[in-house]
């Protein structure tokens, strides 16, 4: 199986690419428009410095050359929701040429190129008639569009995961497939296995869900397959993916082909970038995931399989790091996040949000405790949860002689009171029922305000069970 | 005869008549006029009293009076006027009433400019003629069976027949410059970014730009200093500032270099070639030398013309498909019938002839051969005006090599015939070059333009230039139909 990707990406500009309207996802039908980008007469398109500045940092993070020249072109289609009939996009002189992004299993995706372009508006299918919403005309994107390097569909689920982590932590998209803001054109083509030539390629198009890409590749890789095998020709065509049965179907035949009549938008200029302008935003790229992965692993000492967990979620990365800094922990921290933080935060959107959590400090100052033996293994969990539940500081809400612990006379005294008021629970436990002893040990804590070591209260239970059978006997 | 928008000024200066009764004055002109000469597609009497009652109150005000306040003027149809029908001389655009008014109307309005209306022009500006309109040719002031040339053809007629103190057009490949030289007046292409092209419906983006049809040099300068300047809103308009052309526009010749290009002058109209040689006789009496000077691949100006224009028309047209605004098909199954139709019935012949054409050089398999030719050749040319500016300031041609032709003549003709109209003013919009065309006499009363080239931004100079002409041996060609609306 051989795969192609042409994924576009909606850039997070405040703006349009060439209007000052919002971007935002959502809105009233049609009330993010102006006269440009819904295409009047007499309009001109401005293009928005910050969509370059943008798609030149996700080009220098995916290793590409930058295009100290590059120019616009004119799309020609027709098709309701792109109202003027073409598509500002870029054609033989893209921005950003040649990138590499490399997979954990050592395999190397070239990137042919990156290209700015501009997003077309969105036809709505409703009482039997179609309406057209041009809030996402003119939303910037970038197409990234890699060699046909992918061996199989696991690379690409990791490709895009990748490729989700790096235009996160450039902050210049979100990425978000659900709402669209990133999208897969995936070309897949089959071949025998040693055989050098590629095979015949079907383009699946506009998919937005990793997993639909996963089971499109699957149904597609043995439709090929079949049809290779039963000798059949494959045909060089676009496909759609179907969610309800999981297989793809080819596109309603468009009869004039694609050409799209490309040449140069006279209204732009063409795009001239310094060599300064350059280097500027290449010493500016923030840490990447790669490097991130790292340098967990190296300055902290995680295990590989926790820092790629933690990478995912930037916001909760820089609370980790917080944490280890006034910890010293580093690996309590690490697991303070996988364990505690994300039962408390259990959807995706949340964890990436990483909003409503206490300082960082908070949790810290627990897990340095916790960390110098100050803290009993039992009672740890309990305290990180309080902490983000009540979201107040670990001093307020304990007092360091909540854990020393309760002395050994005390806890007897207690223990044999328990087993006096429960005596049929201890009567079990006798007779072998050991989950009886639960309640008993629930009494306990109860009496303790949970400040005894559950293991020293069983011990010292079973003393005092035994002690009471004596005396039964 | 002054210059007429510096007479008007000074009649509202002196308070001899207001803005209101010189607006009222033309309105009644053109009322009378426009049905014989069909130079307005739209009138608008009652944004121009409007605009005159502002201007009144202004100068009531006292203080200095911005020299085109309370001047009657026209806008060609294909630049956006706000709420007010906008048609481009075609059936697709019947019912389009623009949300904005184009960058120049704009200031034009801050200027206190009074629009009497909308004029004429070639559907799209596609044409020589004025013919294509679908709302009825323009015809010659100066002889009505003729036509006023085009594409702004309803804005020279209109000042020609003096229904208009001044008119907006713009020029994509001679549109200013050869109905200013059929109809006898003054004509005025700016250098490509020097008058911002927004609200400008597109014909040729990289050749399209707006400019002015006025009756004297002086007149243009006015307007042009009102109308150019960057705009941030038009990506390719030009950031520098530069110099008002109206200061120093009576500073002579004396010293200028005028290069004669001598590939028009070949089996030229001996008429037109003896009336541009005795306007030479003048500036080399007024201090300027005179030298021939000649482009190579000038022949190749006309089709690098046609194929590159039209590919961007081709781009630019395809958005009228009556779906969002203007002429919709009334009958039709599904859109795709419905675009068909609209299109169709919206479009004239020649505004389809060029989109085919257009769409034929930008296929795969011809891209090369045509499209991309033509971008060489258009930089190659550009490089040979360059080097003709080393050795000249101005260069001199005939506007047209030919007088205006009898209405019905061209477009019965092969359409090439039309096209060669063009032949002296597309290399000036290829190159995004400043031209003006000059009045320079008439052959039994059809009147003979020349023009003047200049190098980017040498606006200054060309009006300098024209305006030496003017006074010292411009001609005033009196209209056959039309008159000063303010004589008494
Ligand atoms: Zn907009």
């Amino acid at each position: 199986m051989v795969i192609g990707l042409e994924t576009h990406v909606e850039l997070s500009t405040r703006t349009k690419i060439f209007c000052s309207c919002p971007t935002d996802f959502g809105g009233e039908p049609n009330s993010h428009c102006c006269p440009v980008c819904v295409g009047l007469p007499g309009t001109l398109p401005v293009l928005n410095a910050v969509v370059v500045e943008y798609a030149v940092k996700a080009g220098l993070a995916l290793g590409c050359r930058i295009s100290e020249v590059s120019k616009m072109d004119r799309k020609n289609y027709v098709y309701p929701d792109l109202p003027k009939a073409y598509q500002i996009s870029q054609f033989d002189m893209p921005l950003c040429l040649s990138g590499l992004v490399e997979l954990s299993d050592g395999a190397a995706i070239r990137i042919n190129r990156i290209h700015i372009e501009e997003d077309a508006g969105k036809l709505v299918h409703q009482n039997g008639d179609y309406y057209i919403d041009y809030n996402r005309g003119g939303v910037p994107l970038i197409e990234i569009v890699t060699e046909p390097d992918f061996r199989s569909a696991e690379q690409v689920r990791e490709y895009l995961e990748k490729l989700r982590l790096i235009m996160r932590a450039l902050g210049v998209s979100d990425c978000k497939m659900q709402e669209g803001s990133m999208r897969c054109d995936v070309n897949i083509s089959v071949r025998r296995v040693g055989d050098e030539r590629l095979g015949t390629r079907a383009e699946i198009k506009n998919m937005n869900s990793i997993a639909f890409i996963m089971k499109a590749l699957e149904y597609e890789r043995s439709r090929q397959v079949e049809a290779a095998r039963a000798g059949e020709p494959i045909a060089q065509e676009t496909r759609r993916y179907i969610e309800s049965t999981g297989e793809t179907e080819p596109m309603r035949g468009k009869e004039d082909s694609d050409d799209y009549r490309y040449f140069n938008e006279p209204d732009i200029p063409y795009i001239l970038l310094t060599k300064e302008y350059i280097e500027e935003l290449r010493a500016g790229l923030p840490e990447l995931p790669d490097a991130k992965l790292a340098r967990y692993v190296s300055e902290y000492g995680l295990a590989a399989k926790d820092a790629a967990i933690i990478i995912r979620y930037p916001g909760l990365s820089a609370y980790f790091e917080e944490m280890a800094r006034i910890s010293g922990a580093a690996v309590r921290s690490a697991n303070a996040v996988i364990t505690s933080i994300f039962r408390r935060i259990p959807d995706e959107d949340g964890r990436e949000r990483a909003e409503g959590l206490p300082p960082a400090g908070y949790l810290a100052e627990a897990i340095k405790l916790a960390d110098g033996g100050g803290i009993p293994a039992a009672s740890y969990k309990g305290v990180l949860d309080r902490i983000l539940e009540t979201g107040r500081p670990f001093g307020e809400l304990y007092s360091p002689e909540d854990f020393a612990g309760i002395p050994a006379d005390k806890l007897a005294r207690i223990a044999a009171e328990a087993v006096a008021a429960n005596a049929s629970a201890a009567d079990g436990v006798l007779a072998g029922r050991e989950k009886a002893i639960k309640s008993l040990v629930g009494a306990v804590m109860r009496a303790t305000g949970g400040k005894a070591d559950p293991e020293l209260a069983v011990a010292e239970l079973r003393k005092q069970i035994e002690i009471y059978g004596g005396r039964k006997e | 005869m002054p210059p007429r928008i510096a007479e008007i000024h000074e009649k509202l200066k002196k308070r001899e008549l207001s803005a209101v009764e010189i607006a009222k004055a033309y309105i009644g002109a053109v009322e009378r006029l426009n049905p014989e000469l069909g130079a307005y597609i739209t009138l608008t009497p009652d944004a121009a009293l409007a605009g005159a009652a502002e201007a009144d109150k202004l100068i009531a005000l006292g203080g200095d009076i911005p020299p085109l306040c309370g001047v009657p003027m026209t806008v060609k149809d294909n630049i956006s006027t706000k709420g007010v029908l906008t048609t481009c001389g075609s059936n697709i655009l019947n019912n389009y009433y623009p949300a904005f008014d184009a960058e120049a109307v704009t200031r034009l309005n801050a200027a206190g400019a009074v629009l009497l209306g909308k004029t004429n022009l070639d559907e799209f500006a596609m044409g020589s003629t004025c013919e294509t309109s679908f709302y009825g040719t323009a015809k010659n002031p100066h002889d009505t069976g003729r036509v006023p040339g085009g594409s702004s053809g309803g804005g020279a007629a209109a000042v020609a027949a003096g229904i208009a103190a001044y008119a907006i057009g713009s020029d994509t490949g001679g549109s200013i410059r050869v109905p200013a030289s059929f109809c006898g007046v003054f004509g005025l292409k700016p250098t490509y970014g020097a008058v911002s092209r927004y609200g400008l419906i597109a014909y040729a983006s990289s050749f399209d730009q707006i400019g002015v049809i006025a009756e004297s040099a002086e007149d243009a300068a006015c307007v042009f200093d009102a109308i150019s300047g960057h705009d941030p809103k038009d990506m390719t308009s030009d950031p520098f500032p530069r110099g008002k052309t109206l200061p120093g526009i009576s500073d002579g010749v004396c010293g200028l270099r005028i290069g004669v290009l001598t590939n028009l002058f070949e089996g030229l109209n001996p008429v037109i070639a003896d009336k541009i040689g005795a306007a030479l006789g003048i500036y080399e009496s007024l201090g300027a030398s005179v030298e021939p000077v000649s482009i190579e691949q000038f022949d190749m100006c006309l089709p690098v013309y046609y194929i590159l224009a039209c590919a961007e028309a081709s781009s630019n047209l395809a958005r009228f498909d009556g779906v969002r605004y203007g002429y919709r098909a009334p009958e039709y199954r599904g859109a795709d019938e419905m675009i068909r139709k609209t299109r169709s019935e919206g479009f004239g012949r020649e505004v389809k002839r060029r989109i085919m054409l257009g769409n034929y050089v930008l296929s795969s398999g011809y891209f090369d051969a045509y499209y991309k030719k033509a971008q060489l050749t258009r930089g190659a040319m550009r490089r040979s005006f360059s080097a003709a500016f080393e050795k000249a300031d101005v260069i001199v041609c005939p506007t047209v090599a030919v007088l205006a032709p009898k209405l019905g003549d061209m477009m019965n003709a092969d359409p090439v015939e039309m096209y060669l109209t063009d032949m002296c003013t597309v290399s000036v919009n290829i190159c995004g070059l400043p031209a003006v065309s000059v009045p320079v006499g008439a052959d039994r009363r059809l009147p003979i333009g020349m023009q003047l080239i200049g190098a980017k931004f040498s606006e200054g100079l060309l009006l300098r230039a024209a305006r030496a002409f003017e006074l010292a041996g411009g001609v005033v060609l009196r209209p056959a139909v039309g008159g000063d609306p303010l004589a008494v």
